[in-house]
């Protein structure tokens, strides 16, 4: 029997939970989802003492309130986040990267994510949670995951498997970096794009849109001219691929993208600089520097060093 | 066969079997598809075939392209390799209520309704690939006086179940999504079910899939 739970009094604006997502399934057209920001999301299992791969709750930009019932637990918060304890009527305020300790009747209040998107929240234990091909990821376009494939949303209860026996508290200090420019190598179709089209990939600001989710980020900027054709024969994407459609404005594919698409590809992110690329939220200006797949392969390996570096601090 | 692999970002290889979209070269991309999945090779964590493409993503933290790509050029794909293909009926009501673009679709193709239907049904399609959205089937080839192109402004939302034409191909809405085919009709089956987790698509690449009309009546008492 179950009796620590989480109880949602408001479920924030896309609180979905995410662990690593699911491999395997783009032929029949299913996403990898899974947590947007992976250092943050590895962080916030190692503050609490989980396995790596463990659910959290992921939050877009405001997060949610929870009040707690139940035996002693560890919970912990990453990303760049404003939040809030509410213990025995005394509230106080919350950092990040530090684990903190709650019992019954306690709250955590996420307010708001700052000049970033994505936080989380992990709770030292195991969350009760469906699992849909070894993940319990919410894939709210495809209803699949855990929570029926749905966003939290206000009155729902969580409960809680297990809580961790390792109740020691831990803590990092960590920054998160904020970046513009943002690597990329060349598309399939970069061909497809004039001279003037690639020069304004490469060389103008873009904006990020309010169009932004899971799925995709929008840009918004000067548009890309193509000179061939705006539209291939759908295949295959991935997450990081930059298409142009006929309006000139390109998308990048991010974790729930549809698994294939018809637009060319003028350019895939590299992968050293996803997390960062996932938390530019609407409004930040973007700026596209080519590099090309030695390079990125060797900042990935720095950059996957660094969080294993990290990781291994706390 | 593979005309050229190069690399889409740091961490999938591109497979380019050509610009032709036929059942041959898609059968090809079924078949490297296919063996590679039983291969398991060690960092490859999702494979996408396409009308002519296969995109072969992998976990960078395990292997690299040089990797990947230097194992998919040893493959030996067996041209006698079973495909375990299938033919299905699929049931479609071409009710009014349904068949939201067939307006479009008569100007567009100066057919009328009947000749629309009468083509489009009853004939054999060939399953080139699943996805965009979770299990739809992109199925074709449909006559070439059959061919429109996609909607303007694509839907916001098309509702689950719907058959959509466009160009060659004809596919059906596994989920209510945002789309821009033409619909034609509705399907009362269920062609994706999430929890069924080894067998969510009922049409897999390769299968062969026809239409059979079916009337409002029969499609209101289907699931009963």
């Amino acid at each position: 029997m179950t009796n620590n739970y989480l109880d949602i009094i408001r479920p924030g604006i896309n609180t979905t939970f995410q662990d690593k997502g699911r491999d395997h399934l783009y032929h029949i057209g299913i996403p990898f989802s899974g947590a947007m920001d992976n250092r943050n999301y590895l962080i916030a299992n190692k503050l609490v003492n989980n396995n790596l791969d463990s659910a959290v709750v992921e939050f877009a930009y405001q997060g949610p309130h929870i009040k707690y019932s139940g035996d002693k637990i560890n919970f912990a918060v990453t990303g760049d986040v404003i939040f809030s304890i509410k213990k025995n009527n005394a509230e106080i305020e919350g950092n990040c990267y530090q684990s903190y300790q709650i019992e019954n009747g306690d709250e955590i209040n996420i307010l708001s994510t700052n000049k970033s998107v994505y936080g989380y929240l992990a709770l030292g234990g195991e969350l009760d949670l469906k699992f849909q091909w070894n993940s319990c990821s919410i894939n709210t376009k495809a209803n699949i995951g855990s929570n029926d494939g749905k966003k939290l949303d206000t009155g729902q209860r969580i409960n809680i498997k297990k809580i961790n026996s390792n109740k020691d508290l831990k803590k990092i200090n960590y920054i998160n970096n904020k970046i513009e420019n943002i690597r990329v190598m060349k598309g399939t179709n970069f061909d497809y794009f004039s001279e003037q089209g690639k020069q304004t990939f490469y060389e103008k600001e873009f904006i990020v849109s309010k169009l932004s989710d899971r799925m995709g980020m929008r840009l918004e900027g000067p548009k890309i001219e193509n000179i061939v054709n705006t539209n291939i024969k759908s295949e295959g994407l991935t997450k990081g691929v930059i298409q142009v459609p006929a309006d000139g404005n390109p998308i990048i594919m991010l974790s729930d993208h549809g698994t294939v698409g018809g637009y060319p590809k003028i350019g895939a992110v590299a992968s050293v600089d996803y997390d960062r690329l996932v938390q530019m939220a609407p409004g930040s200006k973007i700026k596209f520097k080519e590099i090309n797949l030695a390079d990125a392969e060797t900042l990935f390996k720095l950059y996957e060093m660094e969080t294993q570096n990290l990781l291994s601090q706390i | 066969m593979i005309k050229n692999i190069s690399n889409l970002g740091d961490a999938a290889l591109y497979c380019d079997f050509g610009n032709e979209v036929n059942k041959s070269i898609n059968s090809q991309v079924i078949k490297y598809f296919k063996t590679i999945k039983e291969k398991k090779f060690e960092g490859i964590n999702n494979l996408t075939p396409s009308y002519n493409k296969l995109i072969i993503s992998y976990d960078l933290k395990k292997t690299t392209f040089k990797e990947v790509k230097k194992f998919i050029e040893k493959i030996n794909i067996e041209d006698s390799k079973k495909t375990n293909s299938k033919t299905l009926e699929i049931p479609v009501c071409c009710h009014e209520n349904f068949s939201m673009d067939i307006k479009r679709l008569e100007e567009i193709l100066k057919l009328s309704r009947e000749k629309i239907l009468e083509n489009f049904l009853n004939k054999e399609y060939f399953c080139y690939m699943t996805g965009f959205i979770a299990g739809m089937p992109f199925l074709g080839d449909l006559d070439e006086n059959m061919r429109a192109q996609r909607l303007e402004t694509p839907r916001v939302k098309v509702p689950k179940g719907s058959v959509g034409l466009t160009e060659q191909f004809a596919n059906i809405y596994t989920f209510e999504s945002p789309g821009g085919w033409n619909i034609l009709g509705n399907t009362p089956l269920d062609v994706f079910d999430s929890s069924k987790e080894d067998k969510p698509n009922l049409i897999n690449p390769g299968d062969t899939v026809i239409f059979k009309e079916i009337t409002l009546d029969q499609y209101k008492n289907f699931n009963d």
